[in-house]
């Protein structure tokens, strides 16, 4: 210890006789610190490495889908001001025949250029090469789909490409920026099994769906410095003629999109969760150092006395409050590093993003500690300020006793049937209300953090029952390659299996109120519509309109539109027809940001006949095998997905995810409760020690002294929780709020069996620490209370 | 278990209430060994009030501590109103202190959040046959502060509450250790009214330890200890009121 100041000393010493209040407090700052650092950390991985793959494959800046338009058109694109590299391809989607797989399964299929690689999208092959031009068979697959179908090169896989059934061979497997979070038709969550990219050559695509030097698909970069926009917009304005279905940029590419709505929720993670857990550290140690500097109140003057200045008091006791949160900034650091390498790795198997590996971020270290320290000091200023304050004089006089009042508190306390152990406690509490307050803010936050957390589970479901069972009533969906006509829905009712079919149609349109402008997908549905249907807030069924448009609250909130406004639609359709439509009605989607009008004024408004882009089926349970084995014969049909497998993919891919991060805030939530609660016993412990082991003097019992010692934090606990719940709820907003995209948006329902949940976390680390406390009865010194002076 | 009170005259009951034999009390610190009772006999009459006479380090606390069932012997036998206290456990310790024994310390252990007769109550809630907490206090003169916290009373208005705690629960035997310890003399002479007076009223036991030899003048009978022995015992003449005595 040679070179350290005495104060130093003492200051060591004081923390090794309060290391069990000084390790609660580290666990809470420790908490607090590891989602900060995971969640930054996580976010600073996914960003790198992202831009890197998408920097070094080259991911285009705009994308767009066209029906057919020849190769000659291309050329006019790339005489666009401000584009820089374009490439044209061929996109399809294609329905596959797996052995022992028997849902179907698609793949989209992506044309390579006929020599070579790809100019822009290129894939990061794993192994294998490229296709052959001249093998019309050979495909390179994508990496997630070829280990979920335990596929390897070599292998063969059969497709149904324009009705045809042909075997392809696997020559390569690999993945490209394009299709980082891969999302097939109809399809919520990434479902590797049954969907896959496909590369093969253009030559062959050409041949296999009558495109002849013809192309569906464009992407292009833009010079640096060009107004992406205005590239959209000629670009749109070249490709109309030809069914183009307007440009979207990188924000609006579905990979792309789910991507940084996964970053917008770790930044919201570490913006929202750590500062619940530094605020309740920074009570804590507001507590902890007033307990201390109340017990050192004669030592304090006895520095003073010696010529301490009051900068260094209050230095003294600010490094107390700094060694403590410096602890468990360190140990929030290693566990940091675990949760963030677990979770990287859960983000490695949805989002396909080579070299997605765990790395150190020093700015998430260097802010959370920051933070960390900060909250830290803010807690314990004041007390340490009121050390610096006290006169040596005043200080080295034995405190006064603690004065109580009969308040109103007297009126309660009359009551006869209350006992003198029971009073003793409330009037405890009602004399100490800072304290009481601040143990009621750190149980009501422990509660408040877990029903944020936790009501995931119940916002899922939600979305669950919605999306599968109250909206979307039929069991298949599907895709057509193109629009068809009315006859394409009668052959589908008569597959086998088939109960009721009906039609639906989906166009692409720019909806403006104002000067606001959104990117939609209008979704055109008959009049009866009994297998897609749309609800209202209040969840009641809202019938299709035969005028007007039905928007979903998140688009009727993006355009500042409401029902009875109009908005003007650009259908991106052949025909190109400008409409104003009148807002009939604003429903509850939390998928997406969807627009719903009836099919027939669709088609109408759109001058063509009766026309259908795909169809909702009802399917026979008991027919369903032979209805999936012929739907993929049709021709014409780009997708099948099915509502059971849906259901299980969106399951299965949760309980990974999910799963694991509520019980990860399951566990520390618990651990702020019982930082709480410990905390709160000792101090209770050692302000009243000499009180309670009178008692034992006098006759009482363990049991009666631990009720007395206890019974003051049982009773905030029992206030704090509901307070909790519905923090939790405040919180649960804040967090749906910000996490919410145009991809999806997360209702905040709280199940009552969520808020019984939090609350026995709670209620038992709560116990467990108490218990921890109420064992130091048993070892009062009863005869040192006899003869010692406070 | 120990009877109460109102069995004292029964027929049959020897005079004795308490008697010890033999304590010895061995504190073993790291290599050091401190006999502080080397083999104590000690016997109390019912109602009987001794003072326990001694200078700091003879040994008088620690004895008061094992009568008073916060301690145990570590040589000797212990009975307590026919009952043998020597192997008695924790809880038979706590059920001893809780129904037949009161204290009275040195520096009073008033629970600040409780009124006077609050801590009084805490104490009558967990006895048998308790009086009123007012009725106790009324025996020690504090019968217009029942409604006071500790802070607002004096050093002797807290001693004289903690005496109304150690007797409202009519206590066989009352154990005070120093009650005037903390106090000037003319306050202490009121405590020592309070202890005197339930006495004589309710014909408690009671053994009072002290450094203070001028408080033997009150008692029945003195005994004075030294290195962990009782030296001496000796009898007033006449048992004074405390208001005769003086220091």
């Amino acid at each position: 210890m040679k070179g350290l100041s005495p104060l130093d000393i003492k200051l060591l010493r004081d923390i090794w006789h309060m290391r069990g209040q000084a390790i609660a407090v580290g666990i809470i700052v420790a908490c607090g610190v590891a989602i900060m650092v995971m969640a930054l950390g996580t976010l600073s991985t996914l960003s790198a490495s992202r831009d890197a793959y998408y920097e070094r494959y080259r991911f285009a800046d705009v994308f767009t889908s066209v029906r057919r338009a020849p190769e000659s058109a291309a050329a006019r694109l790339r005489a666009i001001d401000g584009v820089q590299t374009i490439e044209t391809r061929i996109v399809r989607l294609v329905i596959l025949r797996i052995p022992d797989v028997e849902e179907p399964a698609n793949a989209q299929i992506v044309s390579l250029p006929d020599t070579g690689e790809s100019i822009l999208n290129r894939i990061v092959l794993f192994s294998g090469r490229y296709p052959e031009t001249r093998s019309p068979d050979e495909i390179i697959i994508s990496n997630a789909f070829a280990e979920a179908n335990g596929l390897q090169t070599g292998d063969a896989i059969e497709a149904v490409m324009n009705g045809r059934l042909r075997a392809l061979t696997i020559v390569g497997i690999g993945d490209s920026p394009e299709f980082i979070y891969a999302l097939g038709p109809g399809s919520l969550m990434p479902d590797d099994r049954l969907f896959g990219i496909f590369w093969m050559r253009r030559q062959a695509l050409e041949a296999a769906f009558d495109l002849d030097g013809a192309f569906n698909s464009v992407s292009l970069t833009v010079a640096p410095g060009t107004d992406t926009a205005l590239v959209i917009d000629q670009v749109d304005d070249v490709l109309a003629p030809y069914g183009g279905t307007g440009a979207i940029d990188r924000s609006d590419q579905l990979s792309n999109a789910f991507v940084e709505s996964e970053m917008n929720q770790l930044k919201t993670m570490a913006r929202i969760i750590p500062a619940v857990f530094l605020a309740v550290s920074a009570v804590l140690i507001h507590s902890i150092l007033n307990r201390l500097i109340q017990t050192e109140r004669q030592q304090i003057g006895l520095f003073k006395a010696f010529g301490y200045s009051r900068r260094e008091i209050t230095w003294h006791y600010l490094k107390f409050a700094i060694a403590i949160t410096a602890g468990g900034v360190l140990a929030g650091f290693a566990l940091g590093f675990i949760l963030q390498n677990l979770i990287t790795q859960l983000y490695a198997e949805t989002f396909r993003i080579p070299d997605l590996t765990w790395r150190i971020d020093s700015f998430a270290l260097f802010a959370s500690a920051l933070a960390a320290l900060g909250s830290a000091i803010a807690g314990s200023m004041s007390a340490a300020l009121g050390a610096a304050k006290l006169s040596p004089a005043e200080a080295m006089q034995p405190a006064p006793p603690v004065n109580y009042h009969q308040g109103w508190l007297r009126y309660i306390l009359q009551m006869r049937w209350l006992d003198e152990p029971t009073r003793l406690i409330l009037r405890h509490l009602f004399r100490f209300p800072a304290r009481t307050a601040a143990n009621l803010f750190g149980i009501a936050a422990a509660v408040a953090l877990l029903v944020s957390t936790l009501f995931s589970f119940d916002a899922i479901d939600t979305i669950m029952e919605q999306m599968f069972f109250r909206t979307n009533a039929h069991d298949a969906a599907i895709t057509f390659f193109e629009g068809r006509n009315d006859t394409a829905l009668s052959e589908l009712s008569r597959l086998p299996g088939v109960m009721s079919a009906e039609g639906v149609r989906d166009i692409p349109a720019s909806l403006e109120a104002g000067h606001r402008s959104e990117r939609v997908g209008i979704t055109g549905l008959p009049a009866d519509a009994q297998l897609r249907r749309i609800l209202s807030a209040d969840g009641r069924y809202v019938d299709i309109p035969s005028t007007g448009i039905v928007l979903s609250s998140q688009l009727a909130d993006m355009l500042h539109v409401t029902t009875g406004d109009l908005v003007t639609a650009h259908f991106l359709d052949a025909t190109r027809p400008v409409v104003d439509l009148p807002v009939t009605a604003v429903v509850d989607e939390f998928v997406g940001t969807p627009a719903f009008m009836d099919l027939q004024t669709m088609n109408a408004l759109l001058d063509q006949p009766p026309t259908i882009s795909g169809a909702y089926l009802k399917l026979d349970p008991l027919a369903q095998a032979a209805f999936e084995e012929s739907v993929i014969e049709r021709p014409g049909i780009a997708g099948v997905s099915l509502r059971a497998a849906a259901i299980d993919s969106f399951e299965e891919t949760l309980q990974e995810t999910i799963y694991i991060m509520m019980s990860i805030y399951a566990v520390i939530g618990g651990a702020i409760a019982a930082g709480v609660v410990y905390n709160a016993a000792r101090i209770s412990l050692t302000e009243r020690g000499r009180e309670l082991a009178s008692l034992r003097v006098l006759g009482f019992t363990h049991h009666e002294v631990g009720y007395i010692l206890l019974g003051e934090l049982a009773l905030v606990a029992l206030v704090g929780i509901p307070i909790g719940c519905i923090g939790g709820i405040a919180l649960a907003h804040l967090i749906a709020t910000a996490m919410a995209t145009e991809l999806y948006r997360i209702p905040v329902v709280v199940n009552p069996s969520t808020l019984g949940v939090a609350a026995m976390i709670v209620l038992f680390s709560s116990t467990i620490a108490a218990l921890f406390v109420v064992r130091r009865v048993r070892s009062l010194d009863l005869i040192a209370v006899l003869k010692t002076r406070e | 278990m120990p009877a109460s009170k109102s069995d004292k005259q029964t027929s049959g009951q020897t005079d004795i209430l308490m008697e010890g034999r033999g304590l010895e009390r061995t504190f073993i610190t790291g290599e050091v060994s401190v006999h502080a009772l080397r083999g104590v006999d000690i016997s109390l009459k019912r109602g009987e009030l001794v003072v326990l006479l001694g200078h700091s380090g003879s040994g008088k606390s620690t004895l008061l501590n094992i009568l008073g069932g916060l301690d145990r012997a570590t040589a000797g036998t212990l009975h307590f109103d026919g009952h043998d206290l020597t192997h008695a456990s924790d809880d038979e310790l706590t059920r001893y202190r809780r129904r037949s024994v009161g204290f009275v310390f040195q520096f009073y252990n008033l629970v600040a959040g409780l009124t006077a007769k609050e801590n009084v109550s805490l104490v009558t809630e967990i006895a048998k046959s308790p009086m009123k907490p007012e009725e106790a206090l009324e025996l020690v003169g504090l019968g217009n502060r029942v409604q006071h916290f500790p802070a607002q009373l004096s050093g002797g208005e807290q001693q004289r509450v903690a005496v109304a705690r150690a007797i409202a629960k009519r206590p066989q035997i009352l154990f005070c250790d120093e009650p005037t310890g903390a106090l000037d003399s003319q306050t202490g002479i009121r405590v020592l009214e309070a202890l005197d007076r339930v006495n004589r009223e309710l014909s408690t036991t009671m053994l009072i330890i002290t450094h203070n030899v001028g408080i033997g003048e009150i008692a029945d009978r003195v005994l004075r200890m030294q290195d962990g022995l009782i030296i001496e015992e000796t009898a007033p003449k006449r048992r004074l009121k405390p208001s005769e005595i003086s220091w």
